[in-house]
């Protein structure tokens, strides 16, 4: 029935934001001030702590009549009620919802105290509203203190005029403007109707403050939403309510890329709670629609119970036959050819043929799913050829246009509501959850419908990051220093795989990439520090073999190679930064007093912006027989005990020193739980593991101690941390257990090889 | 059949008896606080107390509540309240990334810590080993029970 072609999904790899490519694009443009009445005010304030049952108005149309609310930009909104901010980005656990208003809120020099947050409506006068690529801090530092500044410019102006007296002799401090010589103070709220009458100065005329008088930056401030989060207010986009709200499911052909033939629709519909059932074509894009039959019920579990009870034939022609195992036995044969070369600098066969000692390693890594706590889900209602969205989304500005497409509408009659999600990791990116919502929703107008994807549904259709094999081979000088290196490698066709922005490329004299695409019909998209995530572990990983083969301390070849004090040719890497890290972590870390029967390991890996350096401290049990693996190989089994990951990093100076710290945190929980036990499999197109009881991710009790040093020179911009504390952990581990028990690990997860966490 | 949450009585005739207590509270009660996160009893999300037991909601059918008493995380303070010393060192600990997994830690943190006042951190780790944490806020989560220990005695 189906005449959409779907055997091109796996070429259609959606776009993976990494560091070395292009920024995306960001809107600047100025947009004219926006008003708000009072009781538009109210009803916004209204939404602090998460009252989801109201939607944002339309702000664009509101004009203050009365003249009383002093808003010069989009992100600060003052009168006599209170202080509001607007935190322009989605909010996905990496803390931008509490660390960007403190940006405003420094500038502007408020008590923290005295302000509330809102999340901003999707407008492009905020710019680009997007969660991805550790994007927010840096894309919202200059544009969001400007706002705060040229507030607080105009509230001073206002003051000075009021008093009639210069500006040059007011200060202001937790939202007053002072004048000190007359004793005089005014709070923010009360100058707010002068202050709405001064004119919006120009960027040349406001002064930033000086980092030393910062009183907020780099504090520690609870996340904004605490409040709500721990009250269990709705939040969520899975928490959304509506009147007369319905619930949707929808079956996709577990071989992605299958058409519907058949499905027992009359059965299903006649169960209780069914109200409507049918099938969807798919809009022939593989990141949008694709094909599949939807259910609408009146509760959740009825849907759930109906999409168990479905029974759908499919017609796989075109469908995934992706199998991990056929894939492991050709990948060890794909990196015995050479493959396209994507990185040739020097002489590499030179450099073989005249220095003898040499280290070779084969590795590879499985795939991962992202898995954030809160599956997918979206709500939607089509109403009279408009469209109104309740969405979990990292880039809502990106997903209204798919989903107009998805309901064959025009953009402009899209409206998107940005709620929280529950962990994005990259996930969220993708709008195929808010497509599939359009699309649904269009058939079942004029009233709401929450589409709720089961865990099984958010893994089986996840974007992965995909799998790899890598052949490495280097050689050192008589020195013991690295001078030959030839990286050859299979990853999933799309993505580019090792390019000459991840270390250590431009550092090594003679160095050779090869690769080579593996085609993969389930989607791969970006996943938590894309490239780096898998490529930290194989090149970290392999410089320690190197440094072992050369009879070096890991840690002064890591230094050795990084050199003299530069910045690299490439999104901003300087290599005095790197050394500082790498020498505050091993320090910090007890490099040179290592404690009895443990080991360590070190890593350095920049992405992101980030320069982050970790030490691992393991012990490693012993042999303890065997244990079959995924592969069907017999392995010796043996424990992992991770005491203790310390970390340096420099992302510049910090915003919120706690959010901060949890995103470290986070990170080497994340990498530790991915390096040891997490793989998706496939076989006859299929995703094997679907629910955490198979996909189990690293619990409490397996958690190390991490230290966290924040290095800030002073002398740069701060960047994101969502995601480059990640890519150092995984090859510090390995090389800790190497330390440990002289073992090489070489396969994410490393359960292959028999390790297991205590 | 009727079930109490948090100290209210709601009528649920014309719900199937086999629903899992998690929908009934999510779609029925508007109490969405508890979330879902697996279905299948895997991750805690879902956390609830049954009298003083946690228990993951996901798998708990609601005709097996009985007259026993449901409480929520929205049980633990009502709005106007303030929150509880259990709420109040997740918010000064700063626990939380996304926040997802959030309730359900904090449930069966209430159920822990009204059978052991005091856990050391081996009993704080049994406790919470059914709860994942995607975000990894895993040690924010052990030292926010150890402070609301030390508030609640
Ligand atoms: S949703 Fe109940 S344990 Fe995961
Ligand atoms: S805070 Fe995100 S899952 Fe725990």
């Amino acid at each position: 029935m189906t005449t959409l072609d779907y055997s091109d999904i796996g070429k259609v790899i959606p776009r993976v934001l990494r560091e070395d490519e292009t920024t995306p694009t960001v809107f600047t443009e100025p947009q004219p001030p926006i008003k708000l009445d009072r009781r538009q005010f109210l009803k916004l304030t209204g939404l602090v702590g998460g009252g989801l049952m109201l939607s944002f108005a339309p702000l664009r149309k509101v004009r203050a009549q009365d003249g009383t609310v002093f808003s010069p930009n989009v992100f600060v909104k003052i009168d006599a009620e209170g202080i509001l901010l607007y935190a322009p980005n989605p909010e996905i656990g990496q803390g931008v919802k509490t660390s960007l208003p403190m940006m405003l809120a420094e500038e502007l020099d408020v008590a923290w105290e005295d302000v509330r947050v809102v999340q901003a409506p999707i407008d492009r006068a905020y710019g680009g509203q997007f969660a991805g690529g550790s994007m927010s801090t840096p894309t919202s530092w200059e544009p969001l203190r400007t706002a705060g500044a040229t507030a607080r410019h105009m509230l001073v102006e206002a003051a000075a005029q009021k008093w009639q007296v210069s500006a040059d002799t007011l200060s202001t401090q937790n939202s007053m403007v002072k004048h000190a010589s007359s004793n005089r103070e005014i709070s923010y709220r009360e100058l707010a109707a002068d202050a709405a009458k001064i004119a919006v100065p120009s960027r040349e005329s406001i002064k930033f403050k000086d980092p030393k008088q910062y009183r907020l930056l780099g504090k520690r401030i609870t996340g904004v939403d605490n409040d709500a989060i721990v009250r269990g207010k709705p939040l969520f986009g899975i928490d959304q309510m509506l009147p007369g709200l319905k619930y949707a499911v929808y079956q996709k052909c577990p071989a992605i890329g299958g058409t519907v033939k058949s499905a027992n629709l009359d059965e299903v519909k006649k169960m209780p709670g069914v109200l409507q059932a049918g099938v969807l074509e798919g809009t022939g894009n593989a990141m949008e629609v694709l094909p599949g039959v939807f259910i609408i019920a009146d509760s959740t579990w009825a849907a759930f119970q109906a999409k168990r009870a479905l029974k759908v034939e499919w017609d796989e022609n075109n469908a995934s036959k992706d199998s991990w195992s056929e894939t492991v036995t050709q990948a060890s044969k794909l990196v015995e050819q050479a493959g396209n070369r994507t990185v040739d600098t020097g002489d590499v066969d030179a450099a073989f043929a005249a220095n003898e000692r040499q280290a070779e390693g084969y590795y590879k890594y499985f795939f991962v799913s992202h898995a954030p706590l809160e599956p997918q889900n979206c709500t939607a209602m089509f109403k009279d050829g408009e469209l109104e969205l309740w969405a979990p989304t990292q880039t809502p500005t990106w997903g209204m246009g798919p989903a107009a497409r998805a309901a064959g509408i025009d953009q402009s009659k899209v409206k998107l509501n940005q709620l929280r999600c529950g962990g994005g990791f990259g996930r969220r990116l993708y709008n195929d959850f808010m497509c599939e919502a359009a699309a649904i929703a269009k058939n079942y107008p004029g009233v709401p419908v929450k589409l709720q994807w089961t865990r099984e549904d958010d893994i089986s259709y996840d974007l992965f990051r995909g799998g790899g094999f890598h052949k490495l081979r280097g050689c050192v000088d008589e020195q013991g220093k690295v001078v030959g290196w030839h990286n050859r490698h299979a990853t999933i066709t799309g993505d580019q795989g090792i390019g000459s922005g991840q270390f250590p490329m431009g550092m090594v004299d003679n160095l050779r990439v090869e690769h080579t695409g593996i085609d993969w019909k389930h989607r791969c998209a970006a996943w938590r520090a894309p490239g780096s995530n898998v490529f930290g572990f194989v090149l970290m990983s392999f410089l320690h073999e190197l440094a072992h083969a050369g009879g070096r301390d890991h840690r002064d070849v890591l230094l050795e190679l990084l050199g003299e004090e530069r910045l690299m040719n490439r999104g901003g890497m300087h290599t005095g930064r790197a050394a500082a890290c790498v020498k505050l972590a091993t320090e910090k870390a007890g490099w040179t007093n290592k404690k009895e029967g443990r080991g360590l390991g070190v890593a350095f890996y920049y992405s992101h912006a980030g320069h982050i350096a970790e030490v691992a401290e393991v012990s490693v049990g012993d042999v303890e027989g065997t244990v079959t693996n995924r592969q069907g190989k017999s392995v010796q089994k043996r424990s992992l005990k991770v005491h203790k990951v310390t970390v340096a990093a420099d992302v510049g100076p910090i915003i919120n020193l706690s959010g901060a710290e949890n995103q470290v945190q986070g990170s080497v929980v994340d990498g530790l739980s991915t390096m040891v036990d997490l793989a998706i499999t496939f076989e006859n197109g299929r995703v094997q593991e679907t629910n955490f009881d198979k996909y189990r991710m690293l619990r409490m009790g397996e958690t190390p101690e991490v230290e966290v040093h924040f290095i800030n020179t002073g002398e740069h911009s701060p960047t994101g941390l969502g995601e480059p504390a990640f890519p150092p952990l995984a090859p510090a581990v390995g090389n800790a257990i190497f330390d440990a028990c002289g073992y090489r690990v070489r396969t994410l997860p490393i359960s292959e090889e028999g390790f297991y966490l205590v | 059949m009727k079930v109490s949450v948090n100290n209210t009585t709601h009528d649920l005739t014309g719900i199937d008896p086999s629903t899992p207590l998690l929908w009934v509270l999510r779609d029925h009660l508007n109490l969405v606080g508890t979330k879902f996160g697996c279905g299948i009893s895997q991750c805690g999300a879902c956390t609830v107390l049954i009298d003083d037991t946690a228990v993951k909601s996901c798998i708990y059918p609601i005709s097996a509540v009985g007259d026993k008493d449901v409480t929520t995380i929205e049980g633990l303070a009502s709005d106007e309240e303030e929150l509880t010393p259990l709420q109040q060192a997740w918010v000064d600990v700063d626990v939380a990334q996304c926040g997802y997994c959030q309730a359900g830690q904090i449930m069966a943190t209430e159920a822990l810590l009204r059978e052991n006042p005091n856990p050391t951190d081996a009993d704080i780790n049994t406790a919470l080993a059914g709860h994942l944490c995607r975000c990894g806020t895993y040690l924010r989560v052990r030292e926010a029970v150890k402070v609301a220990a030390k508030h609640r005695s």
